[in-house]
């Protein structure tokens, strides 16, 4: 063996993972970043007061009997928890969603990703990650441990067996919250260089939708309308899922269609733009 | 010829209207292969196509013994792409992102990080790992994208246009670093460049290519060598007249930035001096006065220049 180190280059011995994990890499990387930013760690900190605030009223309602003629916990309040985590969901999706594909398209990236071992679904679904995690941190993890807390406050599984369906509802609400919003965030990312530009969109998109709808209703007096709504839209097919009454007259299938249409959409936005190379014809 | 790294047969790939390729077949062997061509000639689109960015219209691309089209995450594995425009994953210094990258071509974690060090210091970067990739100067950025596509040792580098937009210092160091892995380290490299200096210190081989098409190809030395003497001529008066006067006798001509042109004598001399009266003879019937005539070495740029037709 040479006494001096070998600084120069040299060629590689170690092992080599299998091809097909790169989006956990790519989600890694992205989840880190974004915890790296003082401010988003606060919005998700922040994020978290409506579960506190249910938290102590769950407490209040099975330590205090007479809190709970004031104070309900029954499922309409499950429901109405994911109602205000919307918020939330809205200003981190912009937050963390619009640079996610935007700034790499910016600085070339594409081409650096692409040109190693990894499927353009394997960069997609590791940007999609990135939203999923931060989203779900606010509505799917929340919702569940309010329920636990009620089991844990009540001391008895009563509640949860006569509402067992509310498992699969929070999972189910939070779900199709999330990935409408990252899926939409996502493609609208992939469609400019600029991260403002794509928050602009998703912002348009949420608002002007709904002020459409509203007119709509202000003209004709009714709700039918409310699938031009994206807002509407998750709001009625949550309402279904948490077995509530539908809050519009538009019937709640239409609903799921036009959301699973703009999940498609989406997707086949990314499918389009998530390219190695940009062709100009 | 020894064994390749690159074929390709009988691509054609299609932009819109535009065929950036047409029926391109070539073999690239191992070693450092030089892709020349001037500005739109398909370079670009022919590593695009060997990477799997651009799907061809039809033929075939192997790379390493693997078909692009059924195993493209295979042969991205072993390669590594330097891409041409500026490219970088925003948000990082040098070590995360080359790093990153050696993670993203499957190297464990711990590993991508003693690799992101090691060529960082390779490439002349070592002192910078730590700064921001968006504060590097073009010359930096040149490396830094080097490094990336070296950290997995791949057994192939693509190389689009390497030295772009360095200053003169930079630009011999890059050579440097090119030469030595294609050299000393037993890296295959494919270096596509439109600048003839680059192709010529660093590659053996050579494919001209023009207009989408593989004008030619074959060792360097060999496409200089056998087949002609080139001469250094300087004339006073009409020198279009002259250099049609050449072509009529089957010689070919091309001008230089300076006022010297060259002068390019196809197949076996006949006898010594021959090339100089046969010249001699042409200056005479064209009218112009011959001040210099002095044979030279032919060069990459006289392989480059009778390929695409420019003589």
């Amino acid at each position: 063996m040479s006494p001096i180190h070998d600084q120069s280059y040299r060629r590689y011995q170690g092992a080599r993972h299998a091809v097909g994990g790169a989006w956990g890499v790519i989600a890694w990387s992205g989840i880190r970043a974004m915890l790296a930013k003082r401010a988003y760690v606060f919005l998700l900190i922040f994020s978290w007061v409506p579960f506190i605030v249910n938290a102590v009223r769950i407490y209040l309602v099975t330590n205090f009997p007479q809190a709970g003629s004031f104070l309900g916990v029954n499922p309409q309040m499950f429901r109405s928890f994911l109602d205000s985590q919307g918020v939330f969901v809205f200003f981190m999706t912009i937050w963390a969603g619009a640079g996610l594909i935007a700034n790499d398209r910016r600085a070339n990236a594409l081409q650096i990703y692409l040109s190693k071992p990894l499927l353009r679904a394997e960069y997609v679904g590791g940007k999609l990650a990135v939203l999923l995690a931060f989203l779900l941190t606010v509505t799917l993890v929340p919702g569940l441990l309010l329920l636990l807390l009620q089991v844990a406050f009540s001391g008895s599984f009563d509640f949860l067996g006569k509402n067992l369906y509310l498992i699969p509802s929070i999972i189910l609400g939070s779900l199709v919250q999330v990935i409408v919003a990252s899926t939409t965030m996502l493609a609208l990312s992939s469609l400019s260089k600029s991260s403002r530009y794509a928050a602009l969109l998703y912002t348009g998109a949420i608002f002007f939708t709904d002020a459409v709808f509203n007119a709509l209703r202000l003209i004709n007096g009714s709700t039918r309308m409310a699938w031009v709504s994206i807002t509407a839209n998750m709001a009625q097919v949550t309402d279904v899922i948490f077995r509530q009454p539908a809050r519009y007259e538009t019937p709640w299938l239409v609903s799921l269609l036009v959301l699973v249409a703009l999940v498609v959409l989406s997707i086949s936005v990314l499918e389009r733009r998530v390219r190695g190379v940009e062709v100009v014809s | 010829m020894s064994e390749s790294v690159v074929t390709l047969d009988r691509v054609n790939i299609t932009y819109g209207k535009q065929r950036a390729l047409r029926d391109v077949s070539a073999v690239f062997p191992t070693g450092a292969v030089g892709l020349l061509g001037p500005n739109g000639a398909g370079k670009s689109t022919m590593l695009k196509a060997l990477l799997g960015f651009v799907k061809p219209d039809s033929g075939a691309l192997n790379v390493l013994g693997l078909d692009v089209a059924k195993r493209p995450l295979e042969v991205r594995a072993r390669l590594g792409y330097m891409p041409e425009s500026e490219a970088q994953i925003p948000g990082m210094n040098a070590v995360s992102f080359v790093a990153y990258c050696g993670q993203l071509s499957g190297l464990p974690k711990s590993d991508a990080m003693q690799r992101a060090h090691e060529v960082l210091y390779y490439v002349g970067l070592g002192e910078a790992r730590y700064r921001n990739i968006e504060t590097y100067s073009t010359g930096m950025k040149q490396r830094i994208k080097l490094a990336q596509a070296l950290v997995h040792d791949p057994d192939l580098l693509f190389l689009d246009e390497p030295t772009n937009g360095m200053d003169p210092k930079g630009r011999d160091e890059m050579l440097e670093l090119i030469r030595d892995l294609a050299h000393n380290k037993g890296v295959n490299l494919i270096l596509s460049s439109h600048l003839l200096p680059d192709v010529e210190y660093t590659c053996d081989h050579v494919v001209v290519m023009d207009k989408g098409t593989v004008a030619t190809f074959g060792t360097i030395e060999a496409l200089k060598g056998p087949s002609g003497r080139v001469f250094e001529v300087r004339v006073k008066g009409e020198l279009p007249v002259f250099i049609a006067a050449l072509k009529a006798a089957g010689l070919e001509a091309s001008e230089t930035d300076e006022d010297v042109m060259r002068v390019f004598v196809p197949g076996v001399p006949v006898g010594p001096g021959e090339d100089q009266r046969k010249i001699s003879a042409v200056a005479l019937s064209a009218g112009v006065q011959i001040r210099h005539l002095k044979p030279s070495l032919p060069t990459l740029e006289d392989v480059f220049a009778r390929a695409i037709g420019e003589a």
